[in-house]
């Protein structure tokens, strides 16, 4: 057993045990961020903020919920909006948190797209940060699904069917992941199972695995700079704060990590008192039946791009799109063949097509939410088999780019 | 170097508020249906000349009018001949109690109910009496003077009992208007009234039991059972309820609900009354609202105070 002494101090006594100095050390304030990053790069610790804010609410709201189709929507939209104090603050905390972490973890993986941050060592923090994309998708769709109103219960449906793989008509597998014929009791209770325990755990754990990512590579900077962080560190160190090109994470940037977290939610609360209404869709104040079908069927926006892949093509072609789009973003960091990690402003063609990804998806995500009719599921059409050119294309428009 | 913040920032910014924009807005004009008010105005009936006279309207309510065969006028002590649930299953709905009909719905409105009920309550697709469906309730052809006149005194009767305009209650504009048909389990209301507290199980069963015959007369007489409207606030929002109860065939052509003939005043109470239900905290998040704000507003100060304070060694 190691040498113990007499504790000076109580955080002396936990140093002894839980090298607690060291662990600061590694992470926060001996953690070196370049300094040549802007405010896009405090979007992760948004999005950490925004995660610890729909955890709270959600704990509140998860003593109340109660998972059972029969009382499901009474208890959100009775029990909790009138019996319980500040319940009505919870569930919209939480329902447009559940919309706006979209908006910042979008805004994030462009961030990383643009500047290249998937490049050169980077991968592990790009594949991480897709799986914990996938991880809030299916976080928030199986959250959709409690409320039991009657676009949790369509949309259930809907996505629910596509498993059943097109003409390969595997029903089967539909009713094995519904555990019924139709989105019902079995159904709720497991999604309401993922939401809370399942889901969440992986999201924690992949957050590790993200952070954990970021440790060697260190994080990208807006200039694309290979920095030697040891030797700037040193610099730092030293005392010549000002001329060393990196800070320690804690206090330096995290100081502006607050600054942009206290900016942040002051939107953020502006919306969830007087602009909730945009995260909580009106068809699913109505209560789950199963017997009438909504006008209108669609997910919540920030899955809208996605499903626009799937919508304007016949079933199965359709489902290998929709594929295509879920899995492809992964593979970024290898079909990016360019040798450049820097801001996509200082390439070439990749430019063009940074923005272009970017307005693309943005089409798509209208277009996935009006009707699919007339003008509308052209244009839809089109943006979605542009999405697709745009990727297959990629490599080769890459492979052309000269090192800078 | 030039910081470039503000630039990414009207970019995000930018991008942002085009996908909303797309998204909320527009998409929500093209999903749904535009439908103005008409002001409630009521300007497909006749404008009313005559001015009524309260105590010979009161003898033909309850005389030759024989309104007081299916109504009860509660107020002036006359109660309903039948109970909710036997009105209901001979007419299909419970007819009102008009003590405070005056005060809820439109003098035109009114005016031409007594006259021509399909017409006012625009259900003539429904009610034809040429096809020989009539409407349950009869219309009144005149005591043998002049019909306008007759029919103003009705009318002016049954406003000189009535409430007046503010002291007409959210509630009572909401029993009065759409109680009959539709539930409102959040402000605990069923078609045949509050659902009273009971001290025995079996006579709350007894309630519901009446509420249920009375709903299966309610589903004869309409098509379907109307909806529960507790959380209507939210899946409708306030314009659309507005208009549909102003003129339901505006939003849904061929409807079997009736026009109710409310006047504007009645609307924002029934209004008022569905936020009670489904949006009870709204007095309650405008005041946390504000704390919140200010709250957060002075943390960003302070944050930014601190950035600065840690960044002016770093540069």
């Amino acid at each position: 057993m190691a040498h113990f002494t007499k504790a000076t101090s109580v955080k002396d006594w936990l140093n002894q045990r839980l090298a607690i100095e060291k662990v600061e050390k590694v992470m926060a304030s001996e953690y070196w961020i370049p300094k040549n990053i802007n405010f896009l790069w405090a979007m992760g610790m948004v999005l950490a903020i925004t995660f610890a804010i729909l955890l709270v609410s959600g704990i509140f709201l998860l003593m109340y919920y109660q998972p059972n189709v029969d009382t499901a929507f009474y208890s959100v939209n009775y029990t909790i909006m009138r019996d319980v104090d500040f319940g009505w603050l919870w569930r919209h905390v939480h329902g447009v948190a559940a919309s706006v972490v979209f908006l910042v973890i979008y805004i994030h993986m462009f961030t990383g797209i643009y500047y290249g941050s998937y490049k050169k060592g980077r991968e592990m923090i790009w594949v991480s940060g897709m799986l914990l994309f996938i991880a809030f998708s299916t976080e928030a769709f199986s959250g959709y699904m409690l409320p039991w109103g009657q676009m949790s219960y369509w949309a259930g449906m809907v996505i629910t069917n596509l498993f059943s793989g097109g003409s390969l008509h595997a029903d089967f597998v539909v009713e094995w992941i519904r555990g019924d014929y139709v989105p019902a009791q079995a159904f709720l209770t497991r999604f309401f199972m993922l939401h809370v325990l399942l889901v969440p755990l992986a999201i924690m754990g992949l957050i590790g695995l993200h952070f954990a990512a970021l440790r060697i590579p260190h994080v990208n900077n807006q200039d694309g700079e290979e920095i030697d962080f040891d030797a700037e560190a040193k610099k730092y160190l030293d005392g010549d704060k000002a001329g060393s090109k990196v800070m320690r994470f804690a206090n330096d940037f995290m100081s502006k990590d607050m600054m942009i977290v206290g900016i942040f939610l002051v939107f953020f609360f502006y919306l969830t008192f007087y602009n909730y209404g945009f995260a909580m869709d009106p068809v699913n104040f109505d209560p789950a039946d199963g017997l009438k079908t909504p006008a209108h069927i669609y997910p919540e926006w920030y899955f809208l791009w996605s499903y626009e892949i799937l919508r304007p093509f016949s079933i199965d072609i359709g489902l290998m799109a929709f594929g295509f789009a879920q899995v492809i973003f992964v593979l970024l960091p290898w079909l990016d063949r360019s040798p450049n990690a820097v801001p996509a402003s200082r390439r070439g063609a990749f430019k063009y097509w940074f923005w272009m990804m970017l307005v693309v998806m943005i089409v798509l995500t209208a277009m996935g939410k009006l009707p699919p009719e007339g003008i509308f599921s052209t244009i839809g059409l089109v943006a979605a088999l542009v999405f697709i050119g745009m990727w297959i294309a990629l490599p080769f428009i890459t492979a052309r780019e000269k090192k800078v | 170097m030039k910081n470039k913040e503000p630039l990414i920032l009207a970019v995000v910014v930018f991008f942002s508020l085009v996908t909303y924009y797309l998204v909320e807005p527009y998409a929500h004009h093209v999903m749904h249906k535009q439908v103005d008010s008409e002001n409630f105005n009521y300007a497909d009936l006749p404008s009313v000349t005559k001015t009524g006279n309260a105590a010979n309207g009161k003898a033909l309510v309850t005389g030759a009018a024989a309104c007081t065969g299916c109504h009860s006028i509660s107020k002036d002590g006359m109660p309903a001949p039948m109970d909710a649930v036997s009105a209901a299953a001979s007419y299909g709905v419970n007819p009102p109690d008009l003590s405070d009909a005056g005060a809820v719905y439109d003098v035109k409105f009114l005016t031409d109910l007594i006259k021509n009920p399909a017409h006012a309550l625009k259900v003539e697709h429904k009610f034809d009496a040429n096809k020989g469906k009539m409407h349950p309730m009869v219309p009144f052809f005149g005591a043998g003077g002049d019909l306008d006149q007759e029919v103003a005194d009705m009318v002016a009767y049954l406003q000189s009992i009535a409430v007046s305009k503010d002291e007409l209650t959210p509630k009572v504009a909401y029993e009065n208007a759409c109680g009959r048909c539709h539930a409102l389990s959040y402000e605990n209301w069923t078609q045949i009234g509050t659902k009273p507290t009971f001290k025995h199980k079996k006579d709350s069963l007894a309630f519901d039991i009446q509420v249920l015959e009375y709903q299966d007369s309610l589903v004869k007489y309409m098509g379907k059972l109307p909806p529960d409207l507790s959380m209507y606030i939210r899946s409708r929002g306030e314009h659309y309820i507005s208009t549909f109860i102003e003129n339901p065939q505006n939003h849904l052509a061929g409807t079997a609900m009736p026009r109710v003939g409310v006047t504007a005043e009645s609307a924002e109470k029934v209004i008022e009354h569905l936020k009670d239900a489904g949006d009870t905290k709204r007095h309650e998040r405008e005041a946390v609202g504000q704390n919140v704000m200010w709250y957060i507003l002075i943390f960003a100060i302070f944050a930014f105070l601190w950035k600065r304070s840690v960044w002016k060694d770093l540069h």
